[in-house]
């Protein structure tokens, strides 16, 4: 067990859980700006082509992140559409990608929770003269358990997961590689050691993201 | 209807199973890069008609192959690194070291040539070339057979390569050739998966080859049936005595892709 200690104390694995830390928080408050108005528009919205619109963020909720990988890396591949931005290969690539696989989640549970607030509210809401804009703050209020949750199960899936990262960031050494690109290494070249030790910071990770939650739902009950 | 479906699936279970009792296994260990070019699809069939066997292939990089050789989960492994060959036979896992074959490596680079490398046969003044220029190099970075010949390279070279220019992607030979593809930078391959590659689109070419240090020996290994009861000594003797015999060594200098002979038998 002499090696993951070495990597530990000469900070290389440091640098991979800061990256992935940065690189999935950016994907999740990107997903948050427009995850939870598109929740709260389909929430509280009726309009032709609903279902149609509902079904798609469903669909979303559970998309392969391998194939989100692929879609972000044909976009950003020099023969991609935006290939000039240069990309490829940098954390913004992962950030996109996690971007896209996290919204889908913060948009679908921010609209069942939405939905789930008492239906009375806006009518009442209305008749003491509050504008559009209050009442979707007042019911995204109400709703900000569920909201919240949302955030998390983004951030969640953003952290664990592998196929797209590993695609658009290409796992490059103290510049784009993270957590589970690590394990994948290092269990592909027989060091279950050190794979193990990156495997239990990221069970950390993710325990320590949901207490948080629990908590902070304690709170505001 | 349901128990009926049930017992006529269990009858097919059973059947299946009947089946790979009598035929034996073989599990062989070995890198991708043995996979990747199809030699095993071409050259295995006649070994599994010989001897009523099935051969599992599990491809991974040499590290993992030689752990998978360590925990006697394989019974032979096929792969391409001397010194942690050597090593793994002296540490007692595995017995019967035998030569099979040689492929060479490639120095790899953009058509436009930025480091201005192409021609230069000496491995090692290649790559000064291209650390001189500071422009991209890909390395595979994964402990593989690939990548120790390459950090052999650099040692040689005497350069140690570190900087913003020198890319390490823990990734496979193909994942590895897209990355530099993509940035147009340089890396080095084995030739039979960069034909491979080629022959699907990327616009990477040979710059470097010929070296004496890009040879690149495969060697089977038996694991050792001591260590672990598991082995089917028997069968591995089998494959190895196969794998070297004349008719097998024909097969594989006879294999071609896009009309290259791929791997080197003998005194090659």
């Amino acid at each position: 067990m002499s090696r993951p200690f070495e990597l530990m104390v000469d900070g290389q694995v440091w640098d991979i859980v800061a990256l992935s830390l940065g690189v999935s928080g950016a994907a999740v408050l990107l997903a948050a700006v427009i995850g939870i108005p598109a929740g709260a528009w389909l929430g509280l919205r009726r309009f032709r082509g609903q279902a149609w619109l509902t079904t798609l963020v469903y669909t979303g909720m559970g998309f392969p992140p391998v194939v989100i990988g692929l879609l972000v890396y044909l976009l950003l591949s020099r023969q991609g559409p935006v290939g000039a931005l240069d990309w490829l290969f940098t954390p913004a690539a992962m950030i996109l990608a996690q971007t896209v696989l996290a919204v889908p989640l913060v948009t679908g549970v921010t609209m069942t929770s939405v939905q789930a607030v008492d239906p009375a509210l806006r009518p009442q809401l209305r008749a003491l003269g509050a504008t559009d804009r209050q009442i979707v703050r007042t019911v995204l209020t109400e709703a900000r358990q569920g909201v919240l949750l949302g955030l998390v199960a983004g951030f969640g899936a953003a952290i664990s997961e592998v196929g797209a990262v590993i695609l658009v960031g290409g796992n490059i050494e103290g510049r784009t590689r993270v957590l589970t690109t690590a394990i994948v290494l290092e269990t592909r070249q027989g060091r279950y050691d050190l794979a193990l030790a990156l495997a239990a910071i990221l069970f950390v990770l993710a325990f320590v993201a949901n207490a948080l939650v629990v908590h902070l739902q304690a709170r505001i009950r | 209807m349901r128990i009926r479906g049930l017992l006529v699936a269990s009858a097919v279970l059973a059947a299946v199973c009947g089946c790979a009792q009598e035929t034996s296994v073989l599990r062989l260990a070995t890198t991708t890069s043995t996979q990747d070019s199809g030699l095993l699809d071409a050259i295995l069939p006649d070994f599994e008609r010989e001897h009523d066997a099935t051969v599992e292939v599990i491809a991974v990089g040499t590290g993992q192959a030689l752990q998978l050789g360590e925990a006697g989960d394989v019974d032979v492994v096929l792969v391409h690194a001397r010194e942690q060959e050597d090593a793994f036979v002296e540490a007692g896992h595995g017995v019967d070291r035998r030569d099979v074959m040689e492929n060479d490596f490639v120095i790899v680079g953009p058509r436009s040539d930025p480091a201005a490398v192409a021609g230069e046969v000496d491995a090692g003044l290649a790559l000064q070339r291209i650390a001189g220029a500071g422009w991209i190099f890909v390395s595979r970075g994964d402990g593989s057979g690939t990548h120790s010949a390459e950090q052999q390279l650099w040692e040689a070279a005497g350069i140690a390569p570190t900087g913003p220019w020198y890319e390490s992607v823990g990734q496979g030979m193909g994942e590895t050739l897209t990355i530099a593809d993509e940035q147009q930078a340089y890396t080095l391959s084995d030739r039979a998966t960069l034909l491979a590659r080629q022959e699907e689109g990327i616009g990477l070419v040979v710059v470097s080859e010929g070296d004496e240090r890009l040879r690149n020996p495969y060697g089977i290994i038996t694991v050792n049936p001591e260590r672990h009861d598991g082995v089917d000594a028997g069968l591995a003797a089998a494959f190895t005595d196969w794998l070297t015999s004349a008719a097998t060594q024909d097969a594989i200098a006879g294999y071609q892709r896009n009309g290259e002979q791929l791997f080197f038998v003998g005194e090659g």
